[in-house]
């Protein structure tokens, strides 16, 4: 019983195949397979919502819908997989998912402890709190000794808190793993208020059956950057999606839109568009995909503004108004910026 | 077969000692099972070994570091003393008591209401036997993941809102938040009601053997059990009246949002409970159904034909037989409420698997020991739980003389 044996063994009973799957680059592995796994959670309007002939849409789709593009020059070469957040990061950590895009909060400790890397920052947001409107209640620091609906496994789970021991306060929290579950509770009077990332409110209570019995309270207990997330170990994949998602940010501040594309790239305005949609320098092979990726992506989803107005802006459902906010672009006293395309 | 493996290798002469010691049975068994032992426990070693080298090769941390780091989230219901605060030892610890809470409820309210059920599909009555036959033939039939959340959706989170609670009786209180009831204050002195309460059942036990020895020897019966539950019940209440009654009540009152004071139970509590002891007492009463059944005709007419009275048939004749048949598959229900009571999770109830499998796993992102103790504690539990019920099996076991 020596260890080769063994590991013939292990081989044989085709045991330690999936390591051999892992040495593999993603980019490599996605281009083979032909579509790539794009993980969302459990249907959200706005970021991840579902329509009832099945597609996804929404701000997170459309960050996959984008490196599909910029891959493949398809943006619907994608396996969604809807999984709860309680399982989220052993799904990518394992290589089950490729790519993670559903209103995920970048922290320490999932950066550096669970084997994942956060690319960007899609969505600035951060935490909240809805109630019913004829509790009477108008600010969070009325909610000594409520009742909290709250989704487990979750940030939102762990500032809820830290705000109440922060302010000397007390709660009991009502948790399940099930967002679904959670709002049915809510809706159901089994709490008296539900905590969630703002946006996620709003989408939410814009599903509500009257959204306008119910109203987010004003206070922001914590920071919430959002953004898409990827395995540990592969800075290729690291840097294509990172860039898929600073590309089109810079595409908005350059005015580069869905609409003007095809034709900016045939005569690029200046020399910045040029390098953005790959009529200059070599950005695009690289990242191992092709130099005008860009046109790609934008003719696909649009630049971020585009993106963002489609499906979370003012005129929504969601209605999650950009002006003002953290979300606009830095120009416009947001803080959306990324780092220029060159 | 000796005989065909020798004709096929002559070339094993006997002198040979290896050939010699692999015809001998004796040997030969012994040579398999450590080679088979040595298998399993490479098997083992090359599977840890495989976890380890590929949990490292994704980035993800293994180890038990994380267990006195602070957890830093809420647990909405807790036997003991818990701050978002505290660590995720402290979180594990929770989740048990609540998982063996659930466990010994369940398995209390099952079997009281298995018996009954049992006892009626066999009663002569045809409306009480067709009840009881509908109640286990539904509930044993449906899922119990699909109970659970009926009971918790369709039942206990459509109760009335705080505001316009149910209440049952002076401090017993029902809402959509929970079941609210006093919960007891020892005042000085209540000490004593509980030392004379241990002293009483301590000569309720010694009574009941005496009176067994008595009744082998001399033949004449003692109502031991009727006098023991007097004592048991009467020494302690005498003691707390003449004391006083030192025990005060905390009534839960609505205050802000909710009842504040006694004591609570959540509606996810409440739903598992009744769920998973409808659904296993179903099993239970089936399986009291057929002990009792297997009780042969002859022996209740002989009890007859000697007179004894009927809760003595019950007791002296049928019950120690039946009980043969009974123990060995309740064990295994018994142990099935305990695992069961992990659905919990589909309705956030904050067990074992709810807080510790789940919540922690996902804030700590240590999926290969959270699950280790996972396992390792129900593994105990469970082993725990036969083990006692096997200790009785044997007392009960026909004694043949």
């Amino acid at each position: 019983m020596n260890i080769k044996l063994i590991a013939s063994v292990g081989v044989a009973l085709g045991l330690v195949v999936p390591t051999a799957g892992f040495a593999q680059a993603t980019l490599a592995t996605v281009k083979e397979r032909g579509y790539m796994n794009c993980q969302v959670g459990l249907p959200t309007p706005g970021f991840y919502a579902l329509a009832d002939d099945g597609t996804w849409s929404g701000l997170d789709v459309d960050m996959c819908r984008g490196v599909s593009a910029a891959i493949f020059g398809d943006p619907d070469k994608l396996e969604f997989q809807s999984v709860t957040s309680a399982v989220r990061f052993t799904a990518l950590a394992s290589g089950e998912s490729d790519m993670l895009s559903r209103t995920t909060t970048w922290t320490a400790v999932r950066d550096t402890q669970l084997g994942l890397d956060f690319t960007a920052i899609n969505f600035y947001d951060g935490q909240g709190f809805v109630v019913p409107i004829d509790s009477g209640i108008n600010s969070a620091m009325e909610l000594d000794g409520a009742t909290v609906c709250v989704v487990t496994g979750t940030t939102t789970e762990l500032n809820l808190a830290d705000f109440f021991r922060a302010n000397d306060m007390s709660f009991t929290p009502v948790t399940n793993e099930n967002v679904n579950v959670i709002v049915e509770t809510y809706l159901g009077g089994g709490c008296d208020a539900y905590t969630n990332d703002k946006s996620g409110l709003a989408a939410r209570r814009s599903a509500f059956p009257v959204p306008d019995e119910h109203k987010i309270l004003p206070e922001t207990v914590s920071k919430e950057p959002l953004g898409p997330v990827v395995r540990q170990g592969d800075d290729g994949w690291a840097n294509l999606v990172r860039w898929v998602m600073y590309g089109i940010i810079n595409a908005e501040e350059l005015g580069v839109t869905q609409a003007n594309v095809a034709e900016m790239a045939a005569t690029p305005p200046n020399p910045n568009v040029a390098r953005l949609l790959g009529a200059e320098g070599n950005i695009g092979e690289e990242l191992g995909v092709s130099a005008d990726f860009m046109v790609n992506v934008i003719s696909a989803i649009g630049n971020y503004g585009e993106a963002y107005e489609r499906h979370v802006g003012a005129n929504t459902p969601i209605g999650i108004p950009r002006e003002g906010s953290l979300n606009a672009l830095w120009t416009q006293g947001g803080i959306v910026y990324a780092p220029p395309f060159r | 077969m000796a005989l065909s493996t020798e004709a096929a290798t002559p070339k094993s002469s006997p002198s040979n000692p290896l050939s010699r010691m692999w015809r001998d049975a004796r040997i030969r068994a012994i040579i398999l099972q450590v080679l088979t032992l040595v298998g399993v426990i490479a098997f083992f070693g090359w599977l840890v070994m495989n976890t380890a080298y590929n949990l490292s090769q994704r980035n993800m941390s293994a180890g038990f570091g994380f267990l006195d780091v602070s957890a830093g989230f809420g647990i909405g219901f807790t036997l003991v003393e818990y701050q978002e605060g505290d660590s995720y030892l402290r979180v594990f610890y929770v989740g048990i008591l609540n998982t063996l809470l659930v466990a010994v409820v369940a398995i209390f309210l099952a079997t009281v209401l298995g018996l009954i059920v049992g006892l009626a599909r066999l009663s002569d009555n045809w409306l009480i036997g067709k009840i009881a036959r509908c109640y286990v033939e539904l509930l044993r039939n449906t899922p119990l993941l699909l109970q659970i959340i009926a009971w918790y959706f369709g039942v206990f989170n459509l109760l009335p809102r705080p505001k316009q609670s149910i209440e049952l009786a002076e401090g017993f209180v029902l809402n959509n938040r929970g079941f609210y009831l006093p919960a007891p204050v020892p005042e000085a002195g209540f000490n004593i009601v509980l030392i004379t309460f241990a002293a009483a059942v301590i000569f309720a036990i010694g009574l009941y053997r005496w009176s067994t020895v008595r009744l082998d020897k001399t033949g004449k019966a003692f109502p031991a059990i009727s006098t023991g539950l007097a004592v048991i019940i009467g020494a302690p209440l005498a003691i707390h009246l003449a004391l006083g009654a030192p025990l005060g009540w905390d009534i839960p009152v609505l205050k802000g949002f909710n009842f504040t004071g006694g004591t609570s139970v959540p509606p996810s509590f409440c739903a598992l409970i009744v769920a998973l002891s409808a659904y296993t007492s179903c099993f239970i009463a089936e399986i009291v159904r057929a002990g009792i059944q297997s009780v042969s005709k002859g022996q209740l007419e002989a009890a007859g034909a000697l007179n004894l009275p009927p809760n003595w048939t019950l007791r002296r004749v049928v019950m120690p037989q039946a009980l043969r048949v009974i123990i060995p598959p309740l064990i295994s229900q018994y142990l099935n409420v305990t695992k069961n009571s992990s659905l919990a999770i589909a309705i956030g109830f904050p067990d074992l698997v709810s807080v510790w499998m789940n919540t922690s796993l996902n804030q700590s992102g240590r999926a290969i020991p959270i699950v280790a103790m996972t396992m390792a504690f129900y593994c105990l539990v469970s082993l725990s739980v036969s083990f006692v019920m096997n200790y009785y099996n044997k007392r009960a076991l026909l004694k043949e003389r």
